[in-house]
């Protein structure tokens, strides 16, 4: 586990390697190099980089259709994923899963579930399997404000507590499911309320601060791998760009001011973390400049692969669906 | 050979699997106590390996694809009707995971459905939905029909490496038969012919094949040669031995308690019609549950389900 100045300079790379891919991802759609729905991370890097950076490698995520972040947060390869946004053969998932569908099971990434709070029981049922194989591993599942009113979260919640799990239930609460503010379908003032209902901590986390991100995911591993059961972080960020990319040809009225938008990018959590480095002397303007500069490289060196790369041939269209296939008919 | 009944010979297959493999494990709702009859008594050999519980089908359904997708081998137990409340789970993820990213996973599930009918439940303990997940690919179903095949089927489904879905016919429970007494899997995609015959083909599903076998049994006694063939999983589907007896006999009739629309029996119909057409020698007739709820009165209820008039008068109409 890196830590000190190798753990910080971890964060800012990665919170960079998202804000590039992602920003490449929307030149992408414009331009229609693009194809089918994209889903960008672009404001809320902190949460999952602050919870990732607190993870083992052999520790577990699952996410939702926002899903370029985890993935990148959890160190997944953005070669892979760029291909896979191409529906390519060398993609992570062979071009059957595209943007919202990242997975990488070598490094404890279980997926990116493109219906909300669907992958909650999943998380769970990890949790359960490291459980009772004794292997001492975590589950941190990531889901919005919007899943938070689905039925299966509060399942998964529920059993988690009962059979005392190790999954930390991480709302990325980012104050929209697409256009519906929390605040008109969260009947308590924080989603992170909900955990009494399940006697479990539950606790509201500055998603703009990924220390803040970190400090709080590492308490809430201690006490999922100390059996002690699960905790629910409540991370308040917000999305700066649209809920996928493309929506706002098709919305007819406003859903936030711009004066809302603009003071929450004020909060960049990039910005605010390399000024924490400078402020903190543990990096220079320098040393920041070199990590935008390889990672603007690596994006780039990503999309070089992942464009060069073959489409899957059409004899693979039924491969991977059974592991056991079926027989010829 | 040793003889018991299908709850028992499924209770025994389940018995011997976790004995073999310790990832295989149980989950559902009173299960330890045993509520359908098959899992009681489990929970004194393998303790925490057979866990109850709380009324969530989406979660412990969903669960059950987490746990498998880091090395176990869940076993869940439930209704059939109560899948619909864990669809999500079962479509989105347990048949869509392994597919959707790459071939990373696989996911050894077994959910076994109890299917109750004839007994006065009402229509919201009376589904059969296994047509229905036909249509959702990634996904095997098993139906066993027979004491043997309950056991049989049960070991496979649990030592296959995807999710399956079996489908259990509780008005079988109690059926004595007999069960081999060395480890016998049976394959996936090999129909059973249970009775040959020269006239006349019925392919027949779940608690059909028994009223299918009496009457065939009647039948006979009238000079009347009737081959019965139980598919036992329709995913796989063994086409090949209904497509060889129906060019044998020329007629075929088939049995299904699901309703009718979009049902197996309307599947195996339609393969039939395409890929068997010029051996037909009549009309294929189906025998189905009607296409409507299934209704408590007794005076209803038993309108709704196949049983042997309708099967025999179907055999017949396949004969003129």
């Amino acid at each position: 586990m890196p830590e000190g100045k190798e753990l910080y300079m971890l964060q800012l790379r990665r919170m960079m390697l998202i804000r590039r891919f992602d920003e490449t991802v929307q030149t992408m759609v414009q331009s229609a190099e693009l194809v089918g729905m994209a889903h960008v991370y672009i404001g809320e890097e902190a949460v999952a980089v602050g919870a990732c950076t607190a993870l083992r490698d052999d520790d577990y995520i699952t996410g939702n259709h926002r899903s370029h972040g985890h993935p990148i947060s959890k160190g997944g390869d953005v070669r892979r994923a760029m291909a896979e946004l191409l529906g390519k053969a060398t993609g992570y998932c062979k071009g059957k899963g595209g943007s919202m569908h990242l997975a990488d099971f070598d490094i404890g990434i279980l997926g990116e579930s493109g219906i909300v709070a669907s992958a909650l029981p999943v998380a769970v049922g990890a949790a359960l399997g490291s459980k009772m194989q004794n292997n001492d591993r975590v589950v941190v599942s990531f889901f919005g404000d919007g899943a938070s009113n689905q039925g299966a979260c509060h399942e998964a919640m529920n059993l988690a507590s009962i059979w005392k799990l190790p999954v930390i239930f991480l709302c990325e609460n980012n104050q929209y499911a697409v256009t519906t503010s929390f605040k008109d379908t969260v009947a308590v003032e924080n989603v992170s309320d909900r955990a009494v209902a399940y006697n479990m901590p539950g606790i509201l986390v500055d998603g703009q601060d990924v220390m803040a991100m970190y400090e709080a995911t590492v308490q809430a591993v201690q006490r999922a791998r100390a059996g002690q059961g699960p905790t629910l972080l409540e991370a308040r960020t917000y999305r700066f760009e649209d809920h996928s990319e493309g929506l706002n040809r098709i919305l007819r009225e406003p859903y936030r001011t711009e004066e809302e938008v603009a003071r929450w990018k004020e909060r960049d959590p990039i910005k605010l973390h390399s000024a924490w480095l400078i402020e903190q002397e543990v990096a220079t303007q320098e040393e920041i400049e070199a990590v935008r500069i390889d990672v603007r490289q690596a994006i780039e060196d990503a999309l070089e692969f992942a464009r060069q790369s073959p489409y899957p041939d059409p004899e693979d269209l039924f491969t991977d669906l059974y592991a056991d296939p079926l027989p010829a008919r | 050979m040793t003889e018991m009944t299908y709850s028992d010979a499924l209770n025994l297959a389940i018995k011997e699997e976790m004995r073999r493999d310790d990832k295989v494990f149980l989950m559902g709702e009173s299960i330890r106590g045993g509520i359908y009859g098959v899992t009681g008594g489990l929970s004194q050999e393998f303790d925490d390996r057979v866990i109850d519980t709380p009324l969530s089908e989406a979660g412990f359904m969903g669960a059950a694809v987490g746990a498998a997708a880091v090395g176990m081998r869940p076993i869940v137990t439930s209704l059939a009707s109560f899948a619909y409340v864990a669809m999500d789970q079962l479509i989105s993820q347990a048949a869509k995971m392994r597919y959707m990213f790459g071939g990373q996973v696989s996911l050894p599930i077994v959910y076994r459905w109890g299917m109750i009918y004839g007994n006065n439940v009402a229509a919201h303990h009376a589904d059969r939905p296994y047509p229905l997940f036909m249509g959702i690919p990634g996904l095997k179903i098993a139906i066993p029909a027979s004491t043997a095949d309950a056991r049989g089927l049960l070991k496979t489904a649990i030592r296959d490496n995807d999710p399956v879905m079996f489908f259990e016919d509780n008005n079988l429970a109690g059926w004595r038969g007999e069960v081999p007494d060395d480890d016998v899997c049976v394959p996936f995609g090999q129909a059973s012919v249970i009775r040959e015959g020269t006239d006349v083909t019925v392919v027949s599903i779940a608690g059909s094949v028994r009223p299918t076998i009496t009457v065939a049994e009647e039948m006979e006694a009238d000079g009347v040669s009737v081959e019965v063939i139980d598919p036992r999983t329709i995913v796989p589907l063994d086409t090949k031995t209904i497509l060889d007896s129906v060019e044998k006999t020329g007629r075929l009739v088939i049995v299904d308690p699901a309703h009718q629309s979009c049902s197996v029996a309307s599947e195996i119909s339609s393969i039939v019609a395409q890929e068997g057409f010029w051996s037909l020698q009549a009309p294929i007739q189906r025998v189905t549950s009607l296409d409507v709820h299934f209704p408590f009165s007794p005076a209803l209820e038993h309108l709704v389900y196949p049983n042997e008039d309708k099967i025999a008068d179907a055999i017949n109409s396949a004969l003129e």
